[in-house]
C-alpha cells in the first residue's frame, strides 16, 4: 500500500494521477434504477406495491375517462352512448356538459355578446403582469402594467370611461401632496396627510369630477353589474386584484410590526393577530351583511369591492408575518451599514433591506398568494357565484345535467390547477434567478 | 500581531487645530449596565487614534456613538459641528460626513461591488449614476480591485470583501473614518492587505478612529492611542509612549497580554 508507505518513511510522489472515467455500475439507466427503486428488499418491495396501486387506480379509472362522451344535450343522452358503446353497467365520463356549458364556467352569468372584454382584460392582464414578473423585458412595459387596473376594471364592468379617470386623479393629487411636504422636510407627515388627501377625495370629489368630466364628454360603454359576475371571471377578478394590493399592505404591516413607533407596532400587531385568528368566511359575511349597517343608509358598497377588501386582509395578515420572518432573518449589520450610510428608512427598506427580506420570503408568498385563490372560491357564501361550487350547482340545477357530479368539480379542478401551477413554477423560477444574481 | 513592514509616508499627516468630534461628559446604559462611564474625548481633524482595550470595554460601543448607531443617554457628541441629538436630520448629515467600516463589512449581497459604492452617493448625496459609477471606480482602484466591480460580494474573499467596504464607504467622500475592529474576522494572510489600504488613507490625512488590537498599525500610523476599559478612558498617549513607557496598571497588564508572547 503506497499510502503506508508514505507515512513510514520520507515519500515524494514522482508522477500526477490523471483523472479516470468511473465504473459503469456507477452510471446511467442501470444506476438510478439500482439507487431509486431497487435498493434493498424493502424499496423493492416498496417499488412493487407502489406499481400495483398505480394498476389497480388506472384499471378504476381509466375506463370512466376513456368511455367520455362529448356529444350530447343532457345526461340521459351520454348514458345512452356509453351503454350502446361498452354494453349496460359501463360507466363513462359525460364531458359533453363541459362542451355545452363552458362559458358559464369561464364566464358566469356575464352578457355573451361581451365576452370579448373580460377575455381582452385577461389577455392585457399577462402583458400588464410581464414586466413586473421578467426584468430582461423593457422597462416601457411598466406604463401598460400602472394603467391595467383602470383598463381591466373598464373593460370588467364598463360603464364611464371617466370613472378610472377621476380615480387615477387622486394617485396624482396624493403624490403632489406628498413630494411637496416630503420637500418641506415633513417626513413624517407626508404619508400620512398624503393619504388622507386622496381618501377624502376619493370619497367626496372623485364622484363629482366623474359627472362633470362625463357630462362635458360623454365617452361609456355598456356596464356589467356585479351580479353578472361568476365563474372563474370572478375567481381571477377577486383573486387579482388581492394578491396586488395584499403584497404592499403585508409589507407595511410586516415592516410596522418591527416599527420603534408604538402606536404603528400596536396597530399592525392588532390587525394582523386579529384577521389571522378569524375564518375568511367571517370576513367574508361581515363584507356582506354587517358593512351595510355601519355604512350610511344608502350607500351601495359593490359586495365584489368589499369581498375584495377582506380577501385582500386576510392574506395581507399572512404575507406581513411571511415578510417578518425574512426580515428578521436579515443579519443587524445590514441595517447598521444602511444607517451609517446615511440612507433614511425608506431608502434603506425599499434599496436594501425589502429585496433581501422578501428574497427569503417568496415561498412563503406565493404559497399564500396560491391560497387566496383558492379560497375565492369561498364567495359562494355571500351569494357569489364562483366557478366550483355556484357555477356546478347551476349548471345541475338544469334538467339536462341533473345527475353529473364529477366533470364540473374536474374542469373547475384542473383549471385551477393550471393557474396555481404555474405561480408555483414562477417561484421555482425567481428563486433561481435570484439564487444566480445574488450568490 | 502583524508587524507593519512598509515604511509609512507621514507627509500628508498634519493635525490640525480645528475639532473633528468632541465628546463631552457622556454616558451610556444598556438597560442597568453602565458600559460608557463620562467618556471625554476630542479628536482634531487630521489625528488617527487607534482605541484598544479588552473585550467589552465600551470601545466599539464609544466608535458607534459618534454616528449614533448607538445612542448615549447624557453628555454630548458634536461632530464637525453639529450635535448629535434625537434630530433625524442632524444624525443623517453627520452619517453621510462619517464614514464607517464593520468587523463583518456588512456589503449588500444582494447588490454588485459597483452597485455598492454607488447607492448611498445616488440615493443620498443625489450624484448622477455616471459620476458616482467614475467615483466608486476610482475608489475600487485605490483599493486594488476594480477588476471585481462587477462580482457580488458572495464572490470575493474577506480580505476583498473589506477592501470594497472601506471604498464604499469612501465614496460618500466623509470627513471622517471610523473602524470598529476591520481585520478581526480575517484570515491572517488577509489582515495585511486591509492594513495596508488603511495606512494608505492614513497618509493622505484622512481623520481616523480605529477600534483594533493591531499594534503594529497603532505603532506605524496613530498618533494617538486611546485606552479603555470598565467603559472609561484609561489612559492615553502618543504611540511610542503608550507601548514603552505605560502608566496604569490595567494598561501595563493588557499590553503584556496582546504582546508577551
Amino acid at each position: 500500500m503506497s499510502d503506508t508507505h508514505a507515512e513510514t518513511v520520507p515519500y515524494v510522489r514522482e508522477t500526477m494521477l490523471p483523472q479516470l472515467a468511473p465504473p459503469s455500475s456507477q452510471a446511467g439507466a442501470v444506476k438510478w434504477l439500482r439507487e431509486n427503486l431497487f435498493s434493498g428488499w424493502f424499496n423493492t418491495l416498496l417499488t412493487v406495491l407502489g406499481a400495483l396501486v398505480l394498476v389497480w387506480l388506472a384499471v378504476h379509472f381509466l375506463p370512466w375517462f376513456l368511455h367520455g362522451v362529448w356529444n350530447a344535450n343532457s345526461v340521459a343522452e351520454c348514458r345512452e352512448a356509453i351503454a350502446q358503446a361498452w354494453g349496460d353497467g359501463a360507466t363513462g365520463a359525460c364531458w359533453a356538459v363541459i362542451r355545452e356549458r363552458w362559458p358559464q364556467f369561464l364566464f358566469g352569468f356575464y352578457p355573451s355578446e361581451l365576452y370579448w372584454r373580460p377575455v381582452l382584460a385577461l389577455v392585457l392582464l399577462f402583458a400588464a403582469l410581464a414586466p413586473v414578473l421578467f426584468p430582461s423585458l423593457p422597462r416601457g412595459m411598466m406604463a401598460l402594467t400602472a394603467l391595467y387596473p383602470g383598463l381591466g376594471y373598464l373593460l370588467l364592468w364598463g360603464g364611464s370611461f371617466w370613472f378610472p379617470v377621476a380615480v387615477y386623479l387622486g394617485f396624482v393629487i396624493g403624490y403632489v401632496v406628498f413630494t411637496s411636504l416630503a420637500k418641506a422636510g415633513q417626513a413624517l407627515l407626508a404619508p400620512i396627510l398624503g393619504g388622507l388627501v386622496v381618501l377624502l377625495y376619493w370619497l367626496f370629489l372623485s364622484g363629482p369630477v366623474e359627472r362633470a368630466l362625463e357630462a362635458v364628454i360623454p365617452l361609456s360603454i355598456q356596464s356589467v353589474p356585479s351580479n353578472a359576475f361568476g365563474g372563474f371571471v370572478l375567481s381571477i377578478t377577486i383573486g387579482v386584484a388581492a394578491i396586488a394590493l395584499s403584497l404592499p399592505m403585508g409589507i407595511l404591516l410586516a415592516l410596522g410590526r418591527r416599527s420603534d413607533m408604538l402606536l404603528v407596532k400596536a396597530l399592525s400587531v392588532g390587525f394582523i393577530e386579529f384577521i389571522r385568528g378569524v375564518p375568511l368566511i367571517t370576513l367574508l359575511f361581515t363584507a356582506s351583511l354587517l358593512l351595510n349597517y355601519f355604512l350610511p343608509p344608502g350607500t351601495n358598497f359593490d359586495i365584489i369591492l368589499r369581498v375584495v377588501i377582506m380577501v385582500t386582509f386576510f392574506s395581507a395578515a399572512y404575507i406581513a408575518e411571511v415578510i417578518r420572518g425574512g426580515l428578521a432573518a436579515l443579519p443587524r449589520g445590514q441595517y447598521e451599514a444602511a444607517d451609517a450610510l446615511g440612507l433614511d428608512y425608506w431608502k434603506a427598506m425599499r434599496l436594501i433591506i425589502l429585496p433581501q427580506a422578501l428574497k427569503i420570503s417568496i415561498p412563503g408568498i406565493v404559497s399564500t398568494f396560491i391560497g387566496l385563490f383558492k379560497d375565492t372560491t369561498l364567495v359562494i357564501f355571500v351569494g357569489l357565484l364562483d366557478p366550483l361550487k355556484g357555477i356546478t350547482d347551476a349548471v345541475r340545477a338544469s334538467i339536462e345535467w341533473k345527475g353529473v357530479y364529477w366533470e364540473p368539480f374536474i374542469f373547475v379542478g384542473l383549471i385551477f390547477f393550471i393557474f396555481n401551477f404555474a405561480m408555483s413554477r414562477y417561484s421555482m423560477h425567481l428563486e433561481r434567478r435570484l439564487r444566480r444574481e445574488h450568490r | 500581531m502583524e508587524t507593519i513592514e512598509r515604511a509609512v509616508d507621514r507627509s500628508h499627516m498634519q493635525v490640525s487645530d480645528e475639532v473633528a468630534i468632541q465628546i463631552v461628559n457622556m454616558n451610556k446604559w444598556y438597560g442597568q449596565f453602565h458600559v460608557l462611564r463620562d467618556v471625554n474625548l476630542t479628536v482634531n481633524r487630521g489625528e488617527r487614534i487607534v482605541i484598544a482595550g479588552p473585550s467589552g470595554s465600551g470601545k466599539s460601543t464609544l466608535i458607534r456613538c459618534i454616528n449614533r448607531l448607538e445612542e448615549h443617554q447624557s453628555g454630548k457628541i458634536v461632530v464637525d459641528g453639529t450635535e448629535l441629538t434625537s434630530d433625524l436630520k442632524n444624525i443623517d448629515k453627520v452619517r453621510s460626513e462619517v464614514g464607517m467600516v464593520f468587523q463583518h463589512f456588512n456589503l449588500f449581497p444582494h447588490l454588485t461591488i459597483l452597485e455598492n459604492c454607488t447607492l448611498a452617493p445616488i440615493w443620498v448625496r443625489k450624484m448622477p449614476k455616471r459620476e458616482a459609477e467614475e467615483t466608486a471606480m476610482h475608489f475600487l482602484s485605490k483599493v486594488k480591485i476594480p477588476e471585481q466591480a462587477h462580482k457580488y460580494p458572495g464572490q470575493l474573499s474577506g480580505g476583498q470583501q473589506q477592501r470594497v467596504a472601506i471604498a464604499r464607504s469612501l465614496c460618500m467622500k466623509p470627513r471622517i473614518m471610523l473602524f470598529d475592529e476591520p481585520t478581526s474576522a480575517l484570515d491572517p494572510e488577509m489582515i495585511k492587505e486591509v492594513l495596508d489600504t488603511m495606512i494608505e488613507l492614513a497618509e493622505e490625512g484622512m481623520t481616523m478612529l480605529c477600534v483594533t488590537h493591531e499594534m503594529g498599525f497603532a505603532q506605524a500610523v496613530a498618533n494617538r492611542v486611546i485606552f479603555m476599559a470598565d467603559g472609561q478612558i484609561v489612559e492615553q498617549n502618543n504611540p511610542y509612549d503608550f507601548f514603552n513607557n505605560p502608566q496604569s496598571d490595567r494598561t501595563k497588564q493588557f499590553l503584556s497580554q496582546i504582546l508577551g508572547h
